[in-house]
């Protein structure tokens, strides 16, 4: 779904800017008007339709005076047609639509009609082939002059995926940081770490699936109030486990691998939990849901793209500067380098991880309602980011704070960018293969100390 | 409520071929969680790797039901390698990280549209079983009492169990050798096992290894009992079951995995049954808004996850395990 939207958007993108850049400058120029289409006809029959321009002139310059003839399989010509002062060229085939469906026709361009100068970008493509689909027109082209259109469209798709990216890489780091943290502090690998933010979508859901909307002074706050209570109702969830379960798990002395394997069973159960709850379809939050977008650039983005963009990039520095700056924050990472050292001074390492887990919680769910505003959410969306998440962590270097952000950027960017050479239902595999890569060279991560690893 | 059929369809389905499947699969884990402490999550690739070997090259390239074999068992050893090389050096979550990764990675690339041609994407492929089903010596349904199989379902147990056994008889032999000992002595202490001047990571790659090619058989199993592979049979969550098997029976113990899936699927096939019957009909006995059947289907699996914690936190040795052989927070 969501590579597909992106895609989309990026072709949009693309098809905007190229059809954009000639028409603006056109319109200022006074040029010769290109591509006037005929007046839409409306009887049963099938014309072959195409436009020339000469890429030599910015903007592209009409072709007239060529010919073209349409031919069928057997060679005989069924219609010809001169291209006129806009380019255009008409060709009606004979029949109904009826009789032309299925059947192929061979369109040849004479390029001895064309002016002086001008030439076909490729020489040798002077016939093109088409199968008749749709009882509809069959638009065609033949290019003439030098190939412009590539570069910018190759880039401006890169920039448009990498924008896609950059929202999801915003979404990624909140998660990330919160595993990191919780990694940091407790040594555990959290499997369960993909169900809180699952959760915080699903408590939004929740909050969303009330009969009316809650408005203030007629504006509708439906869903800032959901996702409110989502980061509310998320921090106090992880502050609950850590302490129903986790913190008597460290009192026991249960080791950092079964801890692991808790943490599995805990997500297969919760997992199930939310599907049961929200049932196993995708959902989408009633606000927002589909905005128009605004062209920034030779890119278009929706405004809620940005919100959320700017929300997250809010929080994200919020949080780092707590970490650096506060009390809580140093003693945070005190823990994380050596609890032992950390609670000899002084430090109330419990309360320090108490801490940590609802605030990696918090960021979690916060992750989770942003992640199902953009992209729509179902029961095990955390789960299925999960290990974009481990990736971004072990890439940015286990345990570390801003390498957990770092880590979440390069992946984010990198498997909205990676589709434009791989296909795009094979971008997660993109990603989990830097992480193995990333270990082979670097196993402690970008940022992360050697020792770490062990 | 049909108290007998539920027990004896229950019971079907723990002696059935999901069991044979998921035994094999976490005798493997066993060889590599219980025995060397290697935290495989990647079982399900492995799996995978068995299973789409052997369907493809029957079901595309028309090949000969041995060969398809042979080619499995050798891709897993290639994968192990792969898997192995990068990761065997690091801290035990390390390799679960990066094995669960690589098993995403497999199942995403043979389910993708890109190899459709090869690997038939979503829907999988199908047709490779005609060898195998060839050589059923059963004709008639198989009666047991309160049991019956299909023919092909008893042919392919009576493999299936073979196999089980023959692999229990082969881990009991090679853990009670000095080579075993060595195994268990890298879970227990990596840094003593090297200071006898024991190379770790070779044997490391050995047990990886060996159990992949357990997981691959398991793969070759499920293929065959479901005469189709898909992607979904091979998802993470297909490890997780395996590694709740090998848990519940008791790791580090021969007969662990077996009793564990035994257990398992008796347990998991029953609650299912037992709240789909509860949700039954027009006036089912458990009311509609408390949950509808469709619901019903996923309290065996929210029981699942809650046993796998219980069982991790209360009784990490499982059934038939000894709490002292099994350190598992070794590192």
């Amino acid at each position: 779904m969501h590579a597909r939207r992106r895609h989309l958007a990026a072709l949009l993108a693309a098809a905007a800017a190229f059809l954009l850049i000639p028409l603006g400058a056109g319109a200022a120029s006074a040029a010769p008007a290109t591509c006037v289409k005929p007046p839409p006809r409306n009887d049963d029959s099938i014309h072959v339709i195409g436009c020339l321009t000469d890429t030599r002139h910015t903007p592209p310059t009409p072709v007239s005076g060529v010919v073209i003839s349409v031919s069928d399989t057997s060679g005989k010509t069924v219609g010809t047609d001169k291209s006129d002062k806009t380019g255009i060229f008409d060709v009606p085939l004979p029949g109904s639509a009826a009789d032309v469906v299925g059947e192929t026709f061979v369109i040849h361009i004479h390029t001895d009609t064309l002016p002086k100068g001008a030439a076909l970008r490729d020489p040798k493509e002077v016939t093109l082939k088409t199968q008749i689909q749709l009882s509809s027109d069959v638009y065609v082209t033949f290019p003439i002059g030098p190939d412009l259109t590539p570069e910018t469209s190759v880039a401006v798709q890169a920039l448009q995926l990498a924008a896609g990216g950059l929202v999801f890489s915003f979404l990624l780091a909140m998660a990330s940081l919160g595993l990191s943290m919780i990694f940091g502090t407790t040594g555990l690998t959290n499997f369960a770490h993909g169900e809180l933010v699952t959760f915080g979508a699903v408590v939004a859901f929740g909050i969303d699936s009330l009969p009316g909307n809650i408005t203030v002074a007629g504006v509708n706050i439906t869903m800032v109030t959901a996702v409110a209570v989502a980061i509310v109702a998320s921090t106090f969830f992880g502050w609950l486990q850590d302490k129903i379960l986790w913190k008597p798990l460290r009192k026991k002395g249960v080791g950092l691998i079964a801890a692991m394997i808790v943490s599995i069973g805990l997500s297969i159960f919760l997992r199930n939990i939310f599907q049961y709850v929200a049932g196993a379809a995708n959902h989408n939050y009633s606000q927002w849901t589909s905005p128009e977008p605004w062209h920034i650039g030779p890119i278009l983005m929706t405004p809620k793209d940005i919100g959320v963009m700017c929300f997250s990039a809010v929080v994200l520095v919020l949080i780092s500067l707590a970490v650096q700056k506060t009390r809580i924050g140093k003693a945070t990472r005190a823990v994380a380098d050596n609890p032992a050292l950390a609670a000899s001074s002084g430090i109330n390492v419990d309360r320090v991880i108490s801490v940590v887990w609802s605030v990696g919680a918090g960021l979690a769910g916060l992750s989770g309602v942003l992640l199902g505003m953009t992209q729509g959410f179902d029961y095990q969306i955390g789960f299925k980011i999960l290990l974009l998440v481990f990736a971004a962590v072990v890439l940015g270097g286990l345990g570390s704070v801003w390498g957990a952000i770092l880590g979440s950027f390069i992946i984010g960017i990198f498997i909205e960018v990676s589709t434009l050479f791989i296909p795009a239902e094979l971008k997660f595999v993109g990603a989990l293969l830097v992480l193995i890569v990333v270990l082979l060279f670097r196993p402690q991560g970008l940022l992360g100390r050697a020792e770490r690893v062990g | 409520m049909h108290w007998a059929s539920l027990v004896s369809q229950s019971l079907q389905e723990a002696l059935g071929p999901t069991a044979v499947v998921y035994a094999l699969a976490a005798i493997g884990l066993n060889v590599n969680f219980g025995y060397t402490g290697l935290l495989n999550f990647g079982q399900a690739g492995f799996m995978a790797i068995g299973g789409y070997t052997m369907a493809s090259f029957i079901a595309t390239w028309g090949l000969p039901f041995w060969l398809a074999i042979v080619a499995g068992l050798f891709f897993t050893v290639v994968l192990a390698f792969i898997l192995g090389i990068p990761t065997l050096r690091l801290r035990a979550d390390y390799l679960a990280i990066v094995t669960i990764a690589a098993s995403e990675i497999i199942r995403y690339t043979l389910g993708s549209v890109t190899l459709l041609k090869w690997f038939g994407g979503q829907d999988g492929l199908i047709h490779f079983e005609q060898s195998f089903s060839n050589a059923n010596p059963y004709h008639s349904t198989i009666n047991l009492g309160i049991v019956s199989w299909r023919p092909y379902d008893f042919w392919l147990l009576t493999v299936g169990w073979i196999i089980i056994a023959i692999g229990c008889v082969l881990v009991w032999l090679l853990m009670r050798s000095p080579w075993g000992r060595v195994l268990k002595g890298i879970r227990e202490d990596e840094d003593a096992v090297r200071s006898l001047g024991k190379n770790v990571y070779l044997y490391k790659m050995q047990s990886l290894i060996l159990g992949g090619l357990f997981g691959a058989v398991a793969g070759f199993l499920i293929a065959l009992q479901h005469t189709n592979m898909n992607p979904t049979w091979v998802a993470t969550d297909t490890t997780f079951f395996a590694y709740t098997v090998l848990l519940l029976g008791g790791a580090a113990r021969i007969l662990g995995p077996v009793l564990g899936s035994i257990v398992f699927w008796f347990l998991i096939s029953f609650l299912g049954l037992l709240f789909g019957a509860l949700t039954a009909g027009a006036n089912p006995t458990i009311p509609e808004w408390i949950m509808s059947n469709q619901q019903a289907s996923l309290v065996r699996l929210i029981v699942m996850g809650l046993a796998l914690m219980l069982l991790m936190i209360f009784r990490p040795q499982g059934i038939l395990g000894d709490r002292r052989e099994l350190a598992i927070d070794a590192r």
